[in-house]
């Protein structure tokens, strides 16, 4: 049973890699960045499914540190500084939030 | 034209981590595993695009804010790890079935 | 120089860098706002960089730190593969649980940089800190051994030797 879940799981990535690297015609920065989102699509369905609070908030770290390699390709293909700006922005907040919400989660309010 | 293709591939092997850290993310049992795998894989994955773009870009605007980037990566993303293990383990969230030892737990009711 | 003066000279140098790295500076009026905000900074946060003399010669220090950047660079490249092949071995091969380790740091910062090195490195998660600031609770994804002696041996042992080089 378990081998089975594994084996389709290997089956629907193989399937991704293939049409993202074989079929869709683009540059290879555009193929990269679609490895990215796909990654997110995985993160996002920890943060919609995840049995516990404390599921929801790691899953929203993670996708915070994700974002930050996402904006750097996306500065990279556009030729534009200004994405690293965002990108260093949101590493930032994206730490503060997940402190206040390991906070709340403990139990203790933010001026405590 | 080396400098390209040397930060092409520091940024596939940063993509490749990126997926295998996601990859853990779904498929370990409880939090504090998928805190592990999430937290380790996706801070190297997200660290070597930043060294790529900044492999290829070179000592410009661009370039330095990458390096930046790395430097805030390293320095938060374990930071704020320990917070939410620490909440997670504090609000009483289970560990998995598996697991053969808790020597926190026993010291708090020592302490109790 | 007392010691509160030289960590805010140190974190105004630092900022003001920082600052002309971030911006490609053009005009005359970029530096100026630079060095503004980098005494701002200095004015909120100055104090807090360098908070206790440390003993041993810089260059020796300097040296110890680069020695640890490299093992740790080389244990974390070891842990990322740790974890991929857990990750995709199709029977998940993990024994976790929660073990507690010593440690001889006093500092502060040297404390800081251990814990997140252990989170960093294979298998192994930095779950909390005793009061006493002796005792580190970490989660292993691979459980060992459960004696408290020898878990500080495999785990911290590696880091701690070079830290108290470089900080105490």
């Amino acid at each position: 049973m378990r081998l089975l879940r594994w084996f389709i799981g290997l089956l629907i990535i193989a399937a991704f890699l293939y049409g993202n690297f074989f079929i869709y015609d683009g540059i290879i920065l555009y193929k990269l960045i679609n490895f990215i989102l796909f990654c997110a699509l995985f993160v996002l369905f920890r943060v919609l499914f995840g049995p516990s609070p404390a599921d929801r908030i790691v899953a929203v770290d993670i996708l915070g540190i994700l974002i930050v390699g996402l904006l750097a390709l996306l500065g990279l293909v556009f030729d534009q500084s200004f994405f690293m700006d965002i990108g260093l922005i949101w590493a930032l907040m994206s730490f503060i939030a997940s402190l206040a919400f390991a906070k709340i989660l403990e139990g203790r309010y933010l001026d405590d | 034209m080396t400098r390209e293709v040397i930060g092409m591939a520091f940024i596939l092997v940063g993509i490749m981590f990126d997926f295998f850290g996601v990859l853990g993310l779904v498929r370990l049992p409880d939090v504090y595993n998928r805190l592990q795998a999430a937290t380790k894989c996706v801070t190297f994955g997200s660290a070597g695009i930043l060294l790529g773009v900044f492999i290829i870009q070179g000592f410009n605007n661009f370039g330095f804010k990458a390096l930046l980037g790395i430097v805030f990566i390293f320095l938060t993303s374990p930071v704020a790890a320990h917070a939410i293990a620490r909440a997670a383990h504090r609000s009483g969230i289970p560990l998995t079935k598996e697991t053969v030892v808790d020597q926190y737990q026993e010291d708090n009711e020592l302490k109790d | 120089m007392t010691l509160q003066n030289r960590s805010r000279l140190f974190v105004f140098i630092f900022s003001f860098l920082t600052w002309l790295a971030l911006t490609n500076v053009r005009d005359i009026e970029e530096v100026v706002a630079g060095l503004i905000v980098a005494a701002l900074v200095t004015v909120v946060a100055g104090k807090f960089l360098i908070t206790s003399e440390k003993s041993g010669h810089i260059l020796r220090r300097i040296f110890s730190a680069i020695k640890y950047l490299v093992k740790f660079l080389w244990e974390m490249m070891k842990a990322n593969l740790h974890v991929a092949f857990i990750v995709i071995h199709p029977y998940l091969p993990i024994k976790p649980g929660i073990v507690k380790i010593k440690t001889k740091l006093t500092k502060d910062s040297a404390i800081t940089v251990l814990t997140n090195s252990i989170t960093l490195t294979p298998g192994t998660l930095t779950v909390d800190l005793s009061p006493e600031k002796n005792e580190i609770y970490i989660h292993w994804i691979d459980v060992l051994s459960t004696d408290v002696g020898k878990n500080t041996k495999t785990i911290g042992g590696k880091f701690e030797k070079l830290l108290t080089e470089v900080f105490e």
